[in-house]
């Protein structure tokens, strides 16, 4: 199944670590084949099928399994289609980087999309727990990849965060929905039994919400930044191909086929996740506007971009969840850009801050085009995949006017404009302060040939959402 | 006809083997000797195994003569649990073995280490086969002796102060347990366990048998290392020939646990321990401090095996724990932890036998970037350190579950808190090793002192076990289903 393509890749890699080339078109090939095999299964999907794949129990009432559904599928594409892009820029990174323990780094770089695979096709909340807990380890070498002081001190911050809060909250939680509802199969319409306490119901939620650290709702975000040391390319992993997309995936996940949406929305103690999701969007913006280093902005941005798949699951509308696994989409294709041309600009110029950035368009106006359309995703202008999104969350939150929401989705469009803009219009309006940056320099081809990919698919998903939202259409229509 | 002896000769040929040894005086072939006792120890364990797994209690009267007057042998799915990881611990270690041994003890004295190793055997066995009550004492004696000689046998010199405190504290320990034994005797005029089970509940003044479960308690407690009577195990594991440390750490104080929840329920009774005296109010209190109190120790240590036997000090509090919960899931629990953890230290520990076989040290500071030097070795430890975590997939995840679900069952909601909190210390005390394996830089490290190439038979047995910790993590129906089947009937002893 979609596991092995990556895993097999990552032995390949292994064993090929003395010949770059060869280990790098392995890496390619594997990337390749899963791509394959998870748009193969696709039409399956939207026509309606549900295959499942049981791996062995583990003790009675308790499987490890598999079960593709539309929402993990939609994530899985989503990974799917984003790791060749990312091994392409990687290669061309660490190239121009000249990073060491190369090896080392594609091989947990696999297992970590292997493990997302996991995460996105599982059965129960068993089998999520299990490959979100090897997410977290396989991208924790990635995260210290640098070896420094810095970088080990980070990764202590990475691993500590991620692993407290899900052993300390999710498991428990997964546990307690074990005792409640004897089974941790995820099934459509819930499973929590219907005449469940609301306080408990409440304290699982929150359980729930906080053991997802990987959501990085605030205040267990902080390991996000922490993982900016991480080089470029593993950045672009943890934020829009994987981890952070884990997270808010799990939640989404949880809140649809464990809880019902129907059933917690009876519960007024649920406006307490939205208003904390609420919070988080505005804090992380306000802290976005005012960090110079850029990657710092960006990981900021990612916080408060995850609130909104968050917000939008808290408010329990089934047109904004189906806005929320948009925003999946569209933010992984929008923040990866951004991510990718922060990466170039550091491989070709060694800038890190936005202050530093005047002018930069004249030389390098590939790289910046593409992170012009990436912000323009983030704000949510069309014609651009972030649009889409906010139109679905924002028509939920008009049709139970709920006016917290509203406002909060107003206020933090208009700063994520104060942070994305002054960058685009400093790097193609100002003059640059030296004459060797007015040549066109553009950094290698890997990466200038991934970054337009991204940014192209970012507009297009904008034209042709069709696909995606057929493949969440019986999934939203169970919710209601 | 000799399937019905083997209740006996589980005990009776490694006690047989061990003289044989003296006389053999040859360090190879006692490793054989040894080796192969093991191996058909092993094997007795799992045909008994076998016979018990049905449900029926074998009783087998020594000589013929009928309990309470003569002494006999009890077989049920408890006994067979502990005999099968007793046994397979002991052969799986000693086949890779040998050049480990030869290389921290001095070779003119391998043949005692040898008798010592099967003496220990013989009375760790013979301590879960009997059912008599003195007897236990005297098989306690007789595996605790031995170890003393274990530990004190290493090259290192330090091995002798610490087998001297081991050796103290120990025999206070046997003393409490034979006053505590002596008590009963007075009480009722027997020693048979079951007897005296029969005989305590018609007992009407209480007072003389609470003071013997006191006695025992604090007895069993110092042999199990249950904090705060442990102050012997840190030296005792860190000092004694790394294979010494594995054996102990895999199987001894498992024994130990097992006398107490043997006790508690076939011979005091669950009605008197948990509901009169209150017993599992204490045994929780140990326990919570314990788990605390090991997880912050190991964090601080440097020497490796240290961290380790602070680790199992930690781990020993959760198998009280779950015993604790006095409910059939909790003592389940206990119990899968008892197996899963014998692995599982098992494993670190011959880990750390690897690396102090090819550097000579297992300090911390002294091993940054042993991760490259020693790939397997370290590869592997990873696995073992990610289920002492209790990640998924792992044996160690199976024990944590079934001890949350059980605390969650009777409400313990501080003690999940608790559970979880100290899964997070054990994150911190493996990541420690980890980061200086793979994160620390070889330059700032000391210099390795020898740089013995590891022989294969030891790398054979370290894949064993961790094969074992993961194997144990996906399968459970050894471990769990025991477990649970074991704790229903001792639980259903009431009378």
């Amino acid at each position: 199944m979609a596991l092995l393509a990556p895993l097999i890749g990552a032995v390949l890699i292994l064993l090929s670590a003395r010949k770059p080339n060869l280990r790098e078109s392995f890496t390619l090939l594997s990337a390749a084949s899963l791509i394959v095999i998870v748009f193969s299964l696709l039409p399956q999907v939207i026509s309606g099928a549900r295959p499942e794949l049981e791996l062995f129990e583990l003790f009675p009432g308790m499987n490890i399994g598999f079960r593709l559904e539309p929402l993990g599928m939609l994530f899985a594409c989503i990974a799917s289609l984003l790791w060749p892009v990312n091994s392409i820029y990687s290669i061309g990174y660490m190239r121009g980087n000249d990073e060491k323990h190369q090896t080392r780094f594609y091989i947990c770089f696999a297992i970590a999309i292997a493990s997302t695979m996991g995460i996105a096709l599982s059965a129960n909340l068993v089998t999520l727990f299990i490959f979100y807990e090897m997410l977290t380890l396989s991208t924790y070498p990635l995260v210290t990849h640098k070896g420094t002081e810095d970088a080990k001190q980070s990764g202590r911050v990475y691993l500590g965060i991620l692993l407290t809060t899900s052993i300390c909250l999710l498991l428990p939680a997964i546990i307690w929905t074990y005792s409640l509802a004897g089974t941790t199969m995820f099934t459509e319409g819930g499973i929590i039994p219907a005449g469940t306490d609301g306080l408990v119901m409440t304290a699982l939620f929150l359980l729930f919400v906080y053991g997802i650290g990987k959501a990085a709702l605030m205040p267990v975000h902080r390991w996000l930044p922490a993982a900016m040391v991480a080089p470029t390319p593993v950045s672009a992993l943890l934020h829009a191909v994987a981890v952070v997309k884990a997270g808010v995936f799990s939640i989404v996940k949880v809140s649809t086929y464990v809880f019902s949406p129907a059933a917690l929305s009876v519960m007024l103690d649920v406006n307490f996740v939205l208003y904390l999701a609420g919070f988080t969007i505005i804090a992380a913006s306000i802290v976005a506007l005012r960090s110079d280093n850029l990657k710092r902005r960006l990981a900021y941005s990612t916080i408060s971009q995850l609130s909104y798949v968050v917000l939008a699951t808290a408010l329990l509308i089934p047109i904004s969840i189906l806005g929320a696994a948009l925003h999946i989409l569209a933010h992984a294709f929008g923040k990866i850009t951004l991510f990718f041309a922060a990466g170039s600009i550091y491989t070709a110029t060694h800038k890190k801050n936005v202050s530093e950035l005047d002018g930069i368009g004249y030389r390098m106006p590939i790289t910046m085009a593409a992170f012009a359309i990436g912000s323009l995703s983030m704000i949510g202008v069309p014609p651009t995949a972030g649009f889409l999104s906010k139109w679905f969350i924002l028509q939920g939150a008009f049709s139970i006017e709920n006016g917290f929401a509203i406002t909060v989705i107003i206020i933090s469009t208009l700063l994520n404009a104060g942070y994305f803009l002054p960058i685009v219009y400093a790097a193609f309006f100002k003059q640059p302060v030296n004459d060797d940056d007015r040549c066109f320099n553009e950094a290698p081809w890997p990466i200038v040939l991934s970054l337009s990919f991204t940014a192209v698919m970012t507009m297009v998903l904008f034209f042709y959402p069709d696909i995606a939202i057929k493949l969440l259409q019986p999934w939203v229509s169970s919710l209601s | 006809m000799l399937s019905s002896h083997l209740p006996l000769l589980q005990v009776v040929i490694p006690l047989l083997a061990a003289p044989v040894c003296v006389i053999l005086h040859n360090k190879t072939l006692g490793w054989c000797l040894a080796t192969v006792v093991s191996l058909v120890s092993f094997i007795i364990a799992c045909t008994l195994f076998g016979q018990a797994a049905s449900g029926e209690s074998v009783t087998y009267a020594i000589g013929g003569w009928a309990a309470p007057a003569g002494i006999e042998y009890h077989l049920d799915r408890l006994t067979a649990f502990l005999l099968v990881i007793i046994t397979g611990l002991a052969a799986f270690i000693l086949i890779g073995a040998r050049e480990n041994l030869e290389n921290e003890i001095a070779a003119d004295r391998l043949y005692l280490f040898y008798t010592a190793f099967l003496l220990n055997l013989t009375g760790l066995l013979g301590v879960i086969m009997t059912g008599d009550a003195f007897n236990v004492f005297v098989f306690i004696e007789i595996a605790s002796l031995s170890s003393y000689a274990m530990i004190s046998i290493s090259k290192d010199r330090r091995s002798l102060y610490a087998a001297y405190k081991y050796l103290i504290l120990g025999t206070i320990g046997a003393s409490f347990i034979l006053i505590s034994i002596g008590l009963l005797y007075g009480l009722t005029g027997t020693l048979n366990i079951y007897d005296l089970h029969d005989r305590l509940a018609d007992l009407e003044n209480k007072r003389t048998l609470a003071t013997a479960l006191v006695f025992f308690t604090i007895g069993i407690g110092l042999k199990a290392a249950i904090w705060p009577l442990h102050l012997w195990l840190p030296d005792a594991y860190t000092y004694s020939p790394s294979i010494v440390s594995t054996f102990l750490a895999g199987t001894s104080t498992k024994v130990f646990i097992y006398v107490l929840v043997r006790f508690i329920y076939s011979l005091f009774g669950i009605e008197f321990s948990f509901g009169v005296a209150g017993l599992q109010y204490l045994l929780m209190l140990m326990a919570v401090v314990g788990i605390l109190y090991g997880s912050i120790q190991a964090i601080r240590q440097d020497s490796i095996k240290r961290l380790l036997a602070f680790s199992s000090i930690a781990q020993i509090g959760y198998m009280v724990l779950g015993i604790s919960l006095a409910t059939a899931a909790g003592l389940a629990a206990g119990l899968i932890h008892v197996f899963n953890h014998a692995i599982i230290k098992a494993t670190l520990f011959l880990c750390v036998a690897n690396i102090i076989y090819y550097t000579g040290t297992d300090s911390l500071k002294q091993l940054g970037g042993i991760g490259k030097k020693m790939p397997f070795t370290m590869g592997l430890m990873v696995i073992a350190g990610l289920s002492i975590i209790g990640v998924p997939l792992t044996a160690g995840f199976i024990s944590k579950w079934f001890l949350i679900q059980s605390a969650m069952a009777n409400g313990y909601w501080l003690l999940i808190g608790l559970v979880v909190f100290s899964s997070i210390l054990a994150v911190v005390y493996t990541w420690k090793i980890l980061e200086t394996a793979y994160f620390s830089d070889a330059a700032e490290a000391g210099p390795v002192i020898q740089d013995k190439p590891v022989p294969y038979s030891m790398y054979a047995t370290l894949i064993i076990f961790t094969g074992a910790c993961v194997y144990f993590g996906l399968q459970t129906d050894v471990s769990v289903g025991m477990a649970t089947a074991t704790a229903e009937s001792l639980a259903g002893i009431r009378p």
